[in-house]
C-alpha cells in the first residue's frame, strides 16, 4: 500500500508537466489519498443507499402505520444478540430498532426519515447555492451600487444566528417541511453570496476575462462561461459542508415542532417524541434516529473536509 | 485608530436598521390577517378590531414601524398575547438563566479548547492530535438535541448521577441578586443551593459547550500551526531558546489573536443553541421561553426575543472587531 502511494505521487509529479495531465484525475487521486475524504465518501454512499433504497423498497404509509400491540417493543435482534435466544423467547427480528409509542417500527421510520432529511438538505443547499451564487457573482462582477445594496442585505441576514432566523421565519410562515427547507435555505444564502462575490472580484480583471471581453463577449457570457466555472471548486466544498448544516437545521426545526408534521417520519421530530419515554429507560426510541443524524452530518463534514483539501489551490503541490 | 472605530460604528448602523425592519416585518409577513393569526380563526369581528386597534395594525406600515421602533428604543417591547404581560420585564427575569448557561458553556469551551488546540499543533500528527481532531469533528457533527438526549439518558436516567430538569430542585430557593444562581448562592452564603445549582448546570452546559469547544480547538490548532511555520519561530529556535519559551512567548501570543475572535463569534452559536438546550433541559431562560411562545404562536415574544438575540450578536461582532484592531495594529491600516 505504501509503495503504491509513493508511486502515484511520483507519477503525479511527472504528469503535471506532461500534456496528458488531467484536472479531474488529479483531484480524484488527492481525494483518495485523504483518509477523511475516504471515510466521508463511504458514509455518504451508505446514506445515499439508505435514503434512495428505503423509499423504493418499502411502501410505507405513515397514516396507517399503527400497531398498539407492539407499543415500545424492544429492539428484538439487538436484545436477542446480547441475551442469547432461549426456548421461551425465540429469536425474532420484527423490530430490529424497536418500536415507538404507536408500535411503529423505528427502523422503517429512520430509513424514511433519512430520506426526508437528505431531500430537505439537498433542496435547501440547491436553493441557497443558486440564489446566493447569482447575487454574489453579479454584485462582485459589476460592483458599484448593485454590490453595495446586495451586500448590505446580506449583512442583515448575517446579523442573525442562522438557526434563530430559520426558527423565526418558520414560526411566521407556518410550520411544515416545505417552509422549513426554504427558511434554512434563506439563512444559508449569505455564505454562498459572499464566497462567489469574492471569486468574482478576484477574477473580474484576470487576463482570460479581459481576453473574453476583447473578443466581444457580453457580461452575461463572461459571468456564465468564464467566472462561474472558475468559482466552482470552493462552492462545491462549501455546498458539501452546507449539506451537513442543512440536515442539522431542518432536524432542529423538526425537533422544535416546526418541520415535518406528524404522522410523517422525520428524524428531528422522532427525537422530540422520544423525550417522553426517555425517563422510563426506552433508549431505542432516541438512539437510532440520533445515530442516523450523526451519521449524515459526519459523512458530509468528512467529505467536505476532504474535498477542501483536494480542491484548495493553496494546498496543491505543497506535499 | 479613532477613524477606524468611527467607520466601524457607522457601518453597523444600516445593519441594525435592517435587522429591526426584518424583525418588524416578521409579524406582518404572516400570511393573511395578523389579527386572525394572533387570535385564531374563530375570532369575532369585535375582538379583531380591538386587537388591530391595540397593536396599531390599522395604521400604514411605515408609521407602524416608527411607533414600534420608538417604543423599542424606550425599552418597551410590547405585551405578550397570552396574559398581556410586558415582554421587557419578562426578558429581564429570564435572561440571567440564559447568561448563566451560555457563559458557563463558553468559559468551559475556551479553557478546554485552547490548550487542546495548542497541544495538538505542537505535537502535530501525534496520537493526541489525531484523537482530539477526530473528537472535534465528532463534536461539530453531533447536533445539540442528540447529545442532550444522550446525556439525559446515560447520566441522568441510567446512572442517576445528575438532575436534568430545570435550574434548581423544587424545594430549593436562592435569593435573587443578579439572577445568576451560581453567583447569587455564594454571595448569600447558601452553599447547599450553590451545589444544587451547579449540579443542574452540568449537563446543559456540557451539551451547549461541545460545538464551540470543537471549533475553538480546531481554530487554535490551525492558528498555532501557521505561526509555527513562520521565520521568526525558526529564528527563535536557531538562537537556542528552549522549545517551551518559543511556544509560550513567540508562538502563542501571535496565534491567540484569531482565537480570541473565534471565541467571540461562538456567541451566535451559543444563543441559538440555547433555544434547543433550554428546551431539552427545561431551563427557564429566554430560549425555552421562545420555544413555548412558538408553540403558543405568541408573536410579540418571538419578535422581541429574535430582536434581542440579533442585537446581542451584532454588538458582540462589533466588539470583537474593535478588540481585534486594539491587539493587531496591521488591521487598522488595512
Amino acid at each position: 500500500m505504501a509503495t503504491t502511494a509513493k508511486s502515484t505521487t511520483l507519477q503525479l509529479s511527472e504528469e503535471q508537466d506532461s500534456p496528458r495531465y488531467s484536472f479531474y484525475k488529479d483531484i480524484a487521486q488527492r481525494l483518495w489519498k485523504s483518509p477523511s475524504a475516504r471515510l466521508g465518501g463511504f458514509l455518504v454512499i451508505i446514506i445515499l443507499v439508505i435514503s434512495i433504497g428505503v423509499p423504493l423498497l418499502d411502501n410505507y404509509d405513515a397514516r396507517r402505520d399503527r400497531n398498539l400491540g407492539a407499543r415500545y417493543a424492544e429492539p428484538d435482534c439487538v436484545i436477542g444478540l446480547f441475551n442469547g435466544a432461549n426456548e421461551e423467547s425465540a429469536f425474532t427480528c420484527d423490530y430490529p430498532f424497536g418500536a415507538d409509542k404507536n408500535g411503529r417500527s423505528i427502523m422503517r421510520r429512520v430509513g424514511q426519515g433519512m430520506s426526508v432529511s437528505l431531500v430537505a438538505g439537498l433542496f435547501s443547499v440547491a436553493l441557497a447555492l443558486s440564489v446566493g451564487t447569482v447575487i454574489g457573482l453579479v454584485s462582485g462582477y459589476f460592483s458599484g451600487w448593485v454590490d453595495s445594496v446586495s451586500m448590505r442585505l446580506i449583512d442583515v441576514l448575517l446579523a442573525f444566528p442562522s438557526l434563530l432566523l430559520a426558527i423565526a421565519l418558520v414560526t411566521v410562515a407556518g410550520p411544515g417541511l416545505r417552509n422549513g427547507m426554504i427558511a434554512v435555505a434563506i439563512t444559508q444564502i449569505p455564505i454562498y453570496a459572499r464566497l462567489s462575490r469574492s471569486m468574482a472580484i478576484s477574477l473580474r480583471n484576470s487576463e482570460f476575462v479581459l481576453a473574453a471581453r476583447s473578443v466581444g463577449a457580453d457580461h452575461f457570457q463572461i459571468i456564465l462561461k468564464h467566472i462561474m466555472p472558475n468559482s466552482l471548486a470552493p462552492l462545491i466544498v462549501q455546498s458539501t459542508l452546507g449539506l451537513g448544516t442543512a440536515v442539522v437545521e431542518t432536524a432542529a426545526l423538526g425537533f422544535l415542532g416546526l418541520g415535518q408534521q406528524p404522522p410523517y417520519p422525520e428524524l428531528g421530530k422522532m427525537l422530540a417524541d422520544s423525550q417522553e419515554s426517555l425517563a422510563s429507560g426506552k433508549w431505542w426510541v432516541m438512539l437510532f434516529p440520533g445515530l442516523a443524524i450523526v451519521l449524515m452530518v459526519l459523512g458530509f463534514n468528512l467529505l467536505g473536509d476532504g474535498l477542501r483539501d483536494a480542491l484548495d489551490p493553496r494546498l496543491r503541490g505543497s506535499d | 485608530m479613532g477613524k477606524f472605530l468611527i467607520r466601524r460604528l457607522l457601518e453597523s448602523i444600516p445593519v441594525l436598521f435592517g435587522v429591526s425592519v426584518l424583525v418588524f416585518l416578521l409579524v406582518h409577513l404572516i400570511p393573511g390577517d395578523p389579527a386572525i393569526a394572533l387570535l385564531g380563526e374563530r375570532a369575532s369581528p369585535d375582538s379583531i378590531a380591538a386587537i388591530n386597534e391595540r397593536l396599531g395594525l390599522n395604521k400604514p406600515l411605515p408609521e407602524q414601524y416608527l411607533i414600534w421602533i420608538g417604543n423599542v428604543l424606550q425599552g418597551d417591547l410590547g405585551n405578550s398575547v397570552r396574559g398581556n404581560i410586558p415582554v421587557a420585564s419578562e426578558i429581564r427575569s429570564r435572561f440571567p438563566a440564559t447568561i448563566e448557561l451560555s457563559m458557563t458553556a463558553l468559559f468551559l469551551a475556551a479553557i478546554l479548547g485552547v490548550p487542546i488546540g495548542i497541544f495538538s499543533a505542537v505535537r502535530r500528527n501525534s496520537w493526541f492530535d489525531t484523537t482530539s481532531m477526530f473528537g472535534a469533528l465528532l463534536g461539530v457533527s453531533i447536533p445539540i438535541f442528540v447529545l442532550g438526549l444522550l446525556l439525559i439518558f446515560l447520566v441522568g436516567v441510567e446512572f442517576g448521577w445528575l438532575p436534568f430538569v430545570g435550574r434548581l430542585t423544587g424545594t430549593m430557593s436562592i435569593e435573587r441578586i443578579t439572577g445568576i444562581y451560581i453567583i447569587d448562592a455564594p454571595l448569600t452564603g447558601n452553599w447547599e443551593g450553590f451545589r444544587d445549582a451547579l449540579e443542574h448546570l452540568v449537563l446543559p452546559a456540557i451539551t451547549l459547550m461541545t460545538i464551540p469547544l470543537a471549533v475553538i480547538a480546531r481554530i487554535t490548532r490551525s492558528a498555532m500551526l501557521e505561526v509555527l511555520n513562520q521565520d521568526y519561530i525558526r529564528t527563535a529556535r536557531a538562537k537556542g531558546l528552549r522549545e517551551i519559551s518559543v511556544i509560550r512567548i513567540h508562538a502563542l501570543r501571535n496565534a491567540l489573536l484569531p482565537v480570541v475572535t473565534i471565541i467571540g463569534l461562538q456567541l451566535g452559536t451559543l444563543l441559538s443553541g440555547a433555544v434547543l438546550t433550554e428546551t431539552i433541559f427545561s431551563w427557564p431562560g429566554i430560549g425555552k421561553w421562545l420555544f413555548d411562545s412558538i408553540v403558543a404562536r405568541d408573536f410579540p415574544i418571538v419578535q422581541a426575543v429574535t430582536l434581542l438575540i440579533a442585537l446581542i450578536y451584532v454588538l458582540v461582532n462589533l466588539g470583537v472587531d474593535i478588540l481585534y484592531t486594539v491587539f493587531d495594529p496591521r488591521v487598522r491600516s488595512g
